[in-house]
């Protein structure tokens, strides 16, 4: 039998659901203009499913600051944080970080999805019990494969669950170490963290929270969360990411532990794998000063998610539970999502397709992400095209 | 629902998951304790994860990811929930 033989229901189940139709996995840009527009199969499309929250891919001052460091640094530091590559920058960022989040520490990994492999991984060990939000992302479950600790789902945005199933360890010896993230990957939920907060410091848990797709978007100074329902100080570990609203790649923990720097001697995804290159460290601090110092660029993305979000759910379409810079809309089926993924990138507008395994509830989706780049025009534009091909394919009943 | 912390033997634990299993598992579908849960009921991976967290709350039991993961058959399952049950006093 082949080696890749087991991989054939998945193969079959891709090419019975789009047949000879473009699918998400053979998307290629042919070139990116702007962070909300770009040229796909030689036609301009409106860029609606980036992730990139705050519009700064093109920020003048992250690509002078990326391109100061490529010049003066180089392209790559062809080493991990252990052996050569940790540069002056790269401490400087961890220390931005850990001040922007008013931690004692933090630490910088090579993808977000590196952070929450490598810090989950690291500190649920054998014998401690490990507490996950059903809905986590990916990165959270391989990090839960990859640690040695009873691994425990609770189900999603439920407080209650999650202290009834702490309850059940009661007499169990080990750490508690509950997971949740700040807004939700693919409804664009967020967490009852003030609840769950209040059911760690019950039950003497870590508390860690992943707000890779809040940062810049909630609290007054864009730290996530946590900053926006006052509870920081109960927060263990926060983790994020430098690809959605800070514009390149990588991704952080920062801690008040004081231990928490010995994560770097015993840290696998964080001690072999090469750092991040200087460019990428050069943009990310001009971001974090971006973010910083203007308030508009989260005002715009806030405003601009409720714009897009109020006007599908007057068309008609089912949304999300919250107006979050991911505006996620329901279809009926797979086959539908696929099609209407597909009508709408014919007709200008690029989004997610977030189909089961990977959706809550084996939902089957239409996911959006806003920039404060977009323009009002443009959302309204998007709006427009999505509720037309929501009538013609029967989504969204006939005006 | 069973009393909390009750011991019910293993062919009753394995008879309530094919029943609970019935009204979830698509049209045609025959569940029997040898049925592979992952190619054999017709649901993913994250249908199959929700459905064990209603058996968890059933038997008032967590059973754990990694024994998920050694569990292939609704035969090994209730094995599973028997025994966590059973060390759970």
């Amino acid at each position: 039998m082949s080696l890749f033989a087991k991989f054939d229901p998945i193969r079959a189940g891709i090419e019975s659901l789009f047949g000879s139709a473009r699918n998400p996995f053979d998307v290629r840009f042919d070139k990116v203009l702007s962070p909300t527009e770009a040229l796909l199969g030689g036609r301009r499309v409106l860029l609606l499913g980036t992730n990139n929250y705050l519009g700064l891919t093109f920020d003048p001052a992250c690509v002078e600051a990326s391109m100061r460091a490529l010049e003066e640094a180089g392209t790559g530091t062809t080493g991990s944080r252990i052996a050569n590559g940790t540069y002056s920058d790269h401490a400087l960022l961890e220390r931005r970080i850990a001040e922007f989040f008013g931690k004692r520490s933090a630490m910088i990994f090579s993808t977000g999805y590196q952070a929450n492999l490598g810090l989950i991984s690291t500190l649920a060990g054998r014998g401690d019990h490990l507490l996950i939000d059903a809905d986590s992302h990916a990165s959270i479950y391989d990090a839960s494969k990859l640690s040695t600790a009873e691994v425990i789902r609770f189900r999603h945005n439920d407080p209650e669950d999650l202290a009834h199933r702490l309850r059940r360890l009661k007499h169990r010896p080990g750490n508690r170490i509950i997971v949740t993230e700040g807004i939700f990957s693919m409804l664009g939920d967020t967490a009852p963290l003030r609840e769950i907060a209040a059911v760690k410091r019950e039950m003497g848990a870590s508390l860690i929270v992943d707000e890779a797709h809040s940062l810049g978007i909630l609290g007054k100074h864009g730290r996530g969360l946590a900053e926006a329902v006052g509870v920081e100080a109960d927060v263990d570990f926060v983790v994020g990411t430098f690809s959605k609203s800070l514009g390149a790649v990588g991704g952080f923990a920062a801690s008040d532990l004081p231990d928490f720097d010995l994560l770097r001697i015993v840290c696998r995804p964080y001690m072999f794998t090469a750092s991040l290159p200087p460019a990428v460290i050069g943009s990310v601090m001009a971001a974090l000063r971006r973010l910083s110092t203007d308030q508009s660029l989260t005002t715009r993305a806030v405003s601009n998610s409720r714009r897009l979000y109020t006007a599908l759910a007057q068309s008609g379409f089912t949304v999300g539970p919250e107006p979050n810079p991911i505006v996620a809309v329901k279809m009926p089926s797979p086959a539908s999502a696929a099609l209407f993924w597909n009508r709408l990138i014919d007709e200008g507008v690029y989004v997610n397709l977030a189909l089961p395994p990977a959706t809550p509830g084996s939902m089957s989706l239409i996911r959006s992400s806003v920039s404060s780049a977009h323009t009002e025009v443009q959302i309204d534009r998007a709006v427009s095209i999505m509720s037309a091909v929501g009538r013609e394919l029967g989504v969204i009943a006939a005006r | 629902m069973a009393a909390q912390g009750s011991i019910l033997d293993r062919g009753r634990i394995e008879a309530e998951i094919i029943t609970m299993l019935s009204g979830r598992v698509p049209q045609g579908v025959q569940v029997t304790s040898e049925t592979q849960i992952l190619r054999g009921l017709g649901l993913d991976s994250v249908a199959i994860l929700d459905f064990i967290m209603d058996l968890e709350d059933r038997f008032d039991v967590s059973i754990p990811l990694d024994r998920v993961a050694e569990v292939q058959t609704i035969s090994d399952l209730s094995g599973a929930i028997d025994k966590l049950m059973r060390d759970a006093g």
